[in-house]
């Protein structure tokens, strides 16, 4: 009994151990991402109002597919 | 006349871009000359925008000690194809739909290039492709002949 507990713990922190090291997309793998339809348009009033508030807060615009950008010119 | 007709369909075809798979890939094949190996896909848009210069520079330096060849990271290979009617390109081009080589590169960015001296070292890299590096990347290029 003792050694099946032992055996499923060696396994849980070995299972544990890869953590966090696989996230992330890597920078050749965002063909899927960069589509036009993974954009978070649905709706574009939304997303203005979206952008508006992000700006306000960031000072900084743009990245979310809505016209201009980082420019700081609006 | 037909023979014309054959002769200018002969000559405009030489200076498309041959494609090969990335295990056909090494820098083996290019020692001896300096070479640009630019990593790019369809869907980047600044790559888009180096391929009239990587053109340009292919045709700009002897191709006995220079060389373009660009690294097709799409992991869709029509994608590539569809890329390639529109953006037409002169160099040599490997596909690497599971991004092996990018992976062994340690791509950072896209696009992503490298300059390899003559006895297939690498140089420099450079993430990005902007207007104004190139003046400096053509210096370097000569510099490296």
């Amino acid at each position: 009994m003792k050694k099946t507990i032992n055996a499923m713990l060696l396994l849980m922190v070995m299972v544990m151990m890869s953590a966090c090291s696989s996230l992330g997309v890597k920078p050749w793998e965002r063909g899927s991402l960069s589509r036009d339809d993974m954009l978070m348009d649905a709706d574009a009033l939304d997303l203005a109002f979206d952008e508006h508030i992000y700006f306000s807060k960031e000072a900084s615009s743009g990245g979310q597919g809505f016209a201009g950008g980082g420019c700081g010119c609006n | 006349m037909k023979k014309l007709i054959l002769l200018l369909v002969l000559l405009s075809s030489s200076a498309q871009a041959e494609i090969y798979d990335i295990n056909e890939f090494s820098l083996e094949n290019y020692r001896g000359k300096v070479v640009y190996l630019d990593f790019w896909a369809s869907w980047c848009k600044p790559c888009q925008k180096s391929f009239p210069w990587m053109n340009d520079l292919k045709s700009k330096f002897p191709a006995e000690y220079f060389d373009v060849v660009t690294i097709n990271l799409d992991e869709n290979s029509q994608d590539m194809h569809d890329f390639l009617q529109k953006v037409p390109a002169e160099f040599d081009i490997y596909h690497d739909a599971n991004g092996q080589a990018a992976q062994t590169f340690k791509v950072e960015g896209m696009p992503m290039s490298y300059l390899i001296d003559r006895d297939g070292k690498i140089q420099s890299r450079h993430i990005g492709f902007y207007e104004k590096k190139k003046a400096e990347l053509e210096k370097e290029i000569e510099g490296l002949l």
